[in-house]
């Protein structure tokens, strides 16, 4: 394979707090090509702390460090705080789960998408404008020039979601960190929103990390998984491969999952092996 | 909060108090005091707040054993009027020949005065009108609300100030004053708590075993209001002590000889330039106390409403 | 679901906001004359025999009762001091026998050229102290910043006052002392607007200007550190609960510099609540100024109103107080409707 995308090595994100030290990640490696990863694992695995790490946005008083932790071959542990902003929003970026509080509530979304492509283009106003509104269509909304002069709170979550989607990608990033993006959703309008996800990262052939804890979902939508449990990675497969998971997390995941055909009862539920958190 | 297993603790009453399955409702109030005391002894600024407020307290109940010389006799006013602090007269003397310090001394008991009284006079009032408007509802509460807002309308100095013109000078008129503007913040904390349990289970609870409304709101609405109304009381010390002061400084508390500190700011401020420590000593006692109360305030808020401190 | 509805509606939610302006507003007018009016009934001393004295006949007692309307009913008294208040008749004032309405009008510019010069203060340090607190937790300049307010709440400021005179009057003399401005140069301008800084610029009368302003620095300073410390620290604490939100967090994804994340985005919502906090602050320094004017000997309403109380003054006392009182629930008011128009998503 060629250089990967993103490369990471004994990735381990530590919180110094008063009352001690907590591991939120403990040591995870993988590699990613221009093909769709997703991690799953629970509230509190460490899922969504890895992708910020990658990002540099671990909050303080967190410390992030790792064997290699690169991007496209840049070292993003020793890399300058200029050359991490050109890296965010240009070249990867994230998606976040709710659009009500991750938009700026103050500005219109297209000033937002607007700012966005300018942080990262030297563009002037007229060319900008004309990206966002492209990036609105882009992502399926009916109307995008009166979207473009909505403020967040007019909109619904899937058309905000959506508004979130056109911000991030309006910059052509080659990497997607998609971090709970249907989670505050409800089941019919996260559908379009994974399916309008789907087609751009298709449509531009970009590397996606798809964090979620609905291990169905991920499976149908990724290439490959990522099983965490408090920090580690405890299974990595193909996501066709499922069935066959080795982890006895992995299996209990699959077993609790409820079908429609089976009536089975009790409803199985995880047994904790102390363990897997070793 | 989950009694967290803390090493091997000796003292047979420690682990009483903080035993996790007590055995009265004494226990179990007396184990979350000693919580409570326990994170609030941990901040130091609360510590020095509580130092100040209990030293102020002392000091007014022992002010005849402290004070060396009489807060309102001079000394002779041929050789003893305006001298600066020396070792007879720690803080100087006044333009009566008075020793500034006993006067300072001596001045607490009017401060604590001042401040009790306005918070036994103003806490029931706001407690009162709070609790009834806000479980009642309806037009007793837009009524009550309409007041209160009238009341919080005028800035608080300015409305005392035309209290005391009308009822004319003097500590008790300005006590009152002080405590008539008082009262409509605590009415309003009082309401916003009795909102958010007047629909509560336990209180329908109460309801259907017959309580009557009276016994609903004394007994088991008001004594849940009262911990964000003893810190706002707190934090408003404070203002309470300025407000007192200022109307002194005015002329319009307590009236000479009494050694009241915003008066002998006052008494000061003709003799600002040369004698400065008439002015500056009674004027950093209103100070420190005023700070102490602020810290102590500070510190009680941080322990019963967490989520309110910074 | 986007929220639509066309013109029509809109239109009708603000005129019922406006409604609802005027109704608060008329009712604690209202309330606030209903205040005064009880209080100036409270009053010990005799109206009439403060105008006749204790020496007159009874035929004149009963005709100057009677001139003062007191033999109506309660109700009647105040629905004729209603009357006269809305037109602005609160009587005149027993020591200059000037309409109350008129000794207030000129007293009320200096008030407010010392209060907004100390709110422009306020806000111009306040602010970017408190932002800078925030971003920079738990360091020196935060610490500083919460030390400043906690002294802000507890100094005297009729004190500070005081010891602000002594030290850069007195002692360094680096300002002028109390008083708005020197005698000898109050005849170089012709006052119009009342506000002696304008007054004098505006006719180019620089001397006088360059005095007015040292005699005006020290108690805008006073006036402006009570406004700093209470602003900055609300600017610190709204800061700090915009900077923890995801939006912040999303901005910073975007890959934008921390300076435009800290003003363009979480400045930009802190600003909603801060406006508020600024109108309010304005409001409190009024009450502030009553304090600072006895000691720096300021021509303002806040004198006014305690010079008229040493002299028992009470139509004065009432009057003025009326006029702050209304002032107050103007500015509280104003500051609710510029937090409506400022958050998009209360409109």
């Amino acid at each position: 394979m060629t250089k990967p995308l993103l490369d990471v090595e004994d990735l381990r994100v530590r919180f110094h707090l008063r009352t001690g030290t907590v591991e939120a990640v403990r040591g995870v490696s993988f590699q990613l090509g221009r093909e769709r990863l997703g991690i799953v694992g629970e509230s509190g695995s460490g899922k969504s702390q890895t992708g910020r790490a990658i990002l540099g946005l671990t909050p303080p008083p967190g410390e992030v460090t790792a064997k290699r932790l690169a991007f496209d071959g840049i070292d993003l542990l020793t890399a300058s705080r200029r050359t991490l902003r050109t890296l965010r929003g240009g070249r990867i970026s994230m998606v976040m789960q709710d659009p009500k509080y991750s938009l700026n509530p103050v500005m219109t979304i297209g000033e937002q998408i607007i700012e966005a492509y300018q942080a990262h283009a030297k563009a002037g106003r007229g060319e900008a404008r004309d990206k966002a509104l492209a990036m609105l269509e882009a992502v399926k909304m009916r109307d995008p020039a009166r979207v473009f002069s909505l403020y967040p709170h007019e909109v619904s979550g899937g058309m905000g979601q959506r508004a979130m989607i056109a911000m991030m990608l309006v910059t052509d990033p080659d990497l997607l960190i998609a971090d709970e993006p249907t989670s505050a959703l409800d089941v019919t309008v996260s559908m379009e929103v994974l399916r309008i996800l789907d087609e751009l990262v298709t449509e531009r052939g970009m590397g996606l990390i798809f964090i979620s804890h609905d291990l169905k979902l991920v499976s149908s939508f990724c290439d490959r998984v990522l099983v965490m449990y408090a920090g580690r990675v405890v299974e990595e497969l193909e996501a066709k491969n499922l069935r066959e998971a080795q982890h006895p997390y992995t299996q209990g995941l699959m077993r609790c999952l409820p079908t429609l055909v089976d009536d089975v009862r009790p409803l199985p539920t995880l047994n904790r092996d102390p363990a897997w958190a070793l | 909060m989950a009694g967290a297993p803390l090493a091997d603790t000796p003292s047979g009453l420690r682990a009483w108090l903080l035993s996790a399955e007590p055995h009265s409702r004494w226990q179990a109030r007396l184990g979350r005091f000693y919580l409570g005391w326990r994170a609030f002894s941990r901040n130091p600024l609360a510590m020095v707040g509580l130092s100040v407020v209990v030293l102020l307290i002392l000091v007014a109940i022992f002010a005849d054993l402290i004070a060396p010389y009489s807060p309102v006799v001079g000394g002779d006013l041929r050789t003893q009027r305006l001298l600066p602090p020396n070792e007879t007269f720690w803080l100087g003397t006044d333009d009566q020949a008075r020793d500034i310090f006993s006067r300072i001394i001596y001045g607490s008991r009017i401060t604590l005065y001042v401040i009790v009284l306005v918070a036994l006079i103003a806490t029931p009032i706001g407690l009162l009108v709070g609790t009834v408007s806000g479980y009642l509802g309806g037009w007793v509460d837009t009524v009550l609300m309409r007041i209160t807002d009238i009341f919080l309308a005028f800035p608080r100095l300015i409305l005392a100030l035309a209290f005391v013109a009308a009822l004319g000078p003097g500590i008790e008129n300005a006590i009152i004053a002080i405590a008539i503007t008082s009262w409509p913040p605590y009415a309003r904390i009082a309401r916003a708590e009795t909102l958010m349990i007047r629909n509560s289970d336990f209180i329908a609870a109460v309801k259907l075993q017959g309580a009557s409304t009276p016994r609903i709101i004394l007994g088991h609405v008001v004594p849940l209001c009262i911990s964000s109304l003893i810190v706002r009381v707190t934090l408003d010390m404070a203002g309470i002590i300025l407000t007192a002061a200022g109307l002194g400084f005015l002329g319009l508390g307590a009236q000479p000889p009494m050694p009241e500190w915003g008066a002998m700011v006052a008494t000061g401020r003709n003799y600002l330039i040369d004698q400065w420590w008439v002015a500056a000593m009674p004027g950093l006692a209103i100070f420190v106390v005023s700070l102490g109360f602020n810290l102590l305030g500070d510190g009680l808020r941080d322990v019963l409403d967490p989520k309110a401190a910074k | 679901m986007i929220r639509g509805g066309g013109h029509g509606s809109a239109l009708r939610s603000v005129l019922k906001n406006v409604a609802q302006f005027i109704i608060v507003l008329a009712t604690t007018l209202l309330g606030l004359a209903a205040v005064t009016f009880f209080i100036g009934r409270v009053v010990p001393i005799d109206p009439v025999i403060a105008i006749v004295g204790d020496r007159a006949p009874p035929q004149v007692y009963e005709r100057v009762r009677m001139e003062l309307g007191l033999d109506r009913p309660l109700i009647e008294q105040f629905a004729i001091y209603l009357k006269k208040a809305v037109t602005g008749d609160f009587g005149n004032s027993v020591l200059t026998t000037n309409p109350v309405l008129t000794d207030i009008a000129s007293a009320f510019p200096a008030t407010l050229e010392l209060a907004t010069l100390g709110t422009l203060i306020g806000v111009i340090i306040g602010v970017p102290l408190g932002v800078l607190a925030a971003v920079k937790r738990g360091s020196f300049i935060d610490q500083f910043v919460r030390v400043l307010g906690l002294a802000g709440y507890s100094i005297p400021i009729f004190w500070l006052g005081l010891m602000g005179l002594l030290i850069f009057y007195a002692k360094l003399g680096w300002v002028a002392g109390p008083g708005r401005i020197d005698v000898t140069y109050s005849y170089l301008y012709t006052p119009v607007t009342n506000i002696v800084l304008l007054d004098t610029a505006m006719q180019g009368q620089w001397d006088a200007f360059w005095d007015a302003f040292s005699h005006i620095i020290l108690p805008a300073c006073l006036l402006g550190y009570f406004s700093l410390a209470y602003i900055s620290r609300m600017t610190r604490s709204f800061m700090l609960n915009e900077l923890a939100q995801e939006y912040v967090i999303a901005a910073r994804v975007k890959g934008l510099s921390e300076m435009r994340v800290i003003w363009r985005h979480a400045l930009r919502n802190a600003a909603v609540p801060l406006i508020t906090v600024i109108a309010l602050s304005y409001a409190n320094l009024l009450e502030g100024s009553v304090l600072t004017e006895t000691v720096f000997a300021w021509p303002g309403l806040g004198q006014y109103i305690t010079n008229s109380l040493q002299n028992a003054d009470m139509n004065a006392v009432l009057g003025g107080t009326l006029v702050i009182g209304a002032v107050f629930v103007l500015l509280n008011l104003v500051s609710d409707l510029l937090y409506r128009l400022l958050d998009p998503r209360t409109r």
